[in-house]
């Protein structure tokens, strides 16, 4: 196990805790949620307000779809070497109404998900360089929780 | 006052993986729509592109660059860029400038030179763009295709075989296409027996990049008549319709949807909208359709596009598929091309593709892939950033 640091592998996008959280954004005026999170000008196309909070979303949902990633992608993905396949999901937060894609956990394949199932966000490495590790949020299917220690 | 143009002239150069310049595509294809038309290059007072991104600054201008190539005559250039939708934008320039009057006959040509694999974002650390983030975090085109896939086989049943029938069915036809690249027929098993890519889908369920280069010739009613081509098909809509505010439904390149918590969930998703908007300008139905050209990125997708442009109820494509009613000589063709399963993906050239397709039909000229008494045509298109299209040709 290497003793560097951990860092996000985006800055700002998550907070760093044991149960951690997206970081969004949510509109003063209209109240409609964003991730990545936006701060400049709402989407809603019936509200103009610049107004923004920063908010944690919901670190829990149920999977809208899933699939996995069989082949390494391009850069700027950083693969292992050698690469390893990963699962991906696309998970509806209930309270914020959206659906938000990244990986699921390693030790976790499509076989073992369903569409509905309910997930939680967890962090875990995505590459590691010189410096730091760099982790990022994924998806980690509720039930599992009692029995693994992963996570960042 | 009508606003119909007329489509005189169609042309491409045979898709594939042949490593030229993408500008010799396009000149062969705006040749052959030219020869086709019968009217001379001189006569031509709109040149309209669709640009290519990946063939440096010539194929930014890729209009003017196109107008060099078959020689400067003064005539107006346009060039259009809309991701996958490029073509069918460079086609409603076309039909914009025709309508108001400025022009009488021009040219519509796109064509593409595309590198091997995926197709990928530019680099550095860059956060602020959704594609560099999706690439950063594992998420390729095909992880859309096949989330999308899974929902339909969670949701209504679908089965891997159903996929597979797709690629079979297509390829069937794409074999007696000489403009196809892949142009062998597979079997069930050969998809079977194709490499996992993103599950469901394997190698043969998705679509490969091919370069390629398609043009049309587009006039006004009253100089097709004066030509002596009162009888060509017609251009009778073109959709370039946004999304609406919030889609449910996570499209690519983003990582997340829009947030439904305020706003509502939007009823009519990205694809089902941009058919809407065509049925309605062209003034006819989903009934009215003879054959459908439709975006098939992946063999799932096929199905996805048949009931966003209403040929069955939500969740009833695999029941038409199984019936053979896609299939031609069956009751609604789809992607008698062959489609992008033996096509590939031109990304400028193929909206333009799919419209020199359904000239040919609605003439009578597909030869063996001739779908009888085709008398309306669809497209339907779609690439990254909320673009997409659809154009409907008619008799």
């Amino acid at each position: 196990m290497s003793d560097k640091p951990l860092a996000p592998a985006i800055e700002g996008w998550h907070t760093m805790a044991d149960k951690p959280h997206l970081i969004g954004s949510q509109c003063t005026h209209c109240d409609t949620y964003f991730f990545p999170p936006q701060d400049q000008y709402c989407r809603n196309p019936g509200c103009d307000s610049t107004g923004f909070r920063r908010v944690e979303l919901s670190r829990t949902g149920r999977i809208w779809s899933y699939t996995n990633a069989c082949y390494q992608p391009p850069a700027p993905f950083v693969a292992p070497d050698p690469f390893e396949p990963y699962a991906i999901a696309g998970v509806q937060l209930e309270e914020e109404q959206m659906v938000i894609l990244g990986q699921v956990v390693k030790g976790v394949s499509v076989e073992d998900l369903k569409v509905g199932m309910p997930m939680e966000l967890v962090l875990e490495t995505l590459h590691e360089t010189e410096e730091d590790i760099k982790v990022t949020w994924k998806w980690r299917p509720l039930a599992a929780r009692a029995n693994s220690g992963r996570g960042a | 006052m009508s606003n119909e143009i007329a489509i005189i002239g169609a042309g491409m150069h045979p898709w594939g993986k042949w490593g030229h310049n993408f500008v010799q595509y396009g000149v062969a294809a705006a040749r052959e729509a030219l020869a086709d038309a019968g009217v001379p290059w001189r006569d031509i007072r709109f040149v309209s592109g669709g640009a290519t991104v990946r063939c440096g600054y010539p194929g930014y201008v890729a209009g003017a660059t196109f107008a060099q190539a078959l020689g400067w005559q003064g005539a107006e250039v346009n060039t259009s860029y809309a991701a996958c939708a490029s073509g069918s934008q460079a086609l409603a320039a076309a039909r914009n400038k025709i309508l108001a009057g400025e022009c009488e006959v021009a040219l519509v040509v796109g064509a593409d030179t595309t590198p091997k694999g995926f197709l990928a974002p530019a680099g550095g650390y860059r956060p602020e763009d959704p594609d560099w983030v999706r690439f950063y975090l594992g998420i390729t085109n095909p992880t859309y295709f096949a989330l999308y896939a899974r929902r339909r086989m969670d949701l209504y049943g679908d089965t891997l075989e159903d996929f597979a029938a797709v690629k079979v069915k297509n390829s069937r036809v794409g074999a007696k296409n000489p403009r196809a690249r892949y142009r062998k027929c597979f079997t069930a098993e050969d998809v079977a027996a194709s490499a996992m890519v993103a599950d469901p889908l394997r190698l043969m369920d998705i679509c490969a990049t091919s370069d390629g280069g398609a043009a049309l010739i587009v006039c006004s009613l009253e100089y097709a008549r004066r030509i002596g081509k009162a009888d060509a098909p017609r251009v009778a809509a073109i959709s370039t319709v946004t999304p609406t505010f919030a889609s449910g439904v996570v499209e690519m390149p983003d990582i997340a949807t829009d947030s439904a918590a305020a706003a509502g969930v939007e009823a009519i998703s990205y694809r089902s909208s941009i058919p809407l908007k065509a049925y309605e300008e062209a003034g006819i139905g989903p009934e009215d359709v003879s054959l459908a050209e439709v975006y098939d990125l992946s063999t799932a997708l096929e199905l996805d596009w048949i009931e966003d442009l209403k040929l069955a109820p939500r969740g009833e494509a695999a029941a038409l598929l199984r019936r053979g009613d896609t299939a031609l000589g069956g009751r609604i063709p789809v992607n008698v091309s062959g489609g992008l399963a033996c096509f590939g993906e031109a990304v400028p050239a193929q909206a333009i593709a799919q419209v020199c397709e359904l000239t040919w039909q609605l003439r009578g000229e597909a030869g063996d892939r001739q779908v009888k008494g085709a008398r309306v045509g669809i497209t339907a298109n779609q690439g990254l950033f909320g673009h997409g299209s659809s154009v409907i040709v008619k008799n």
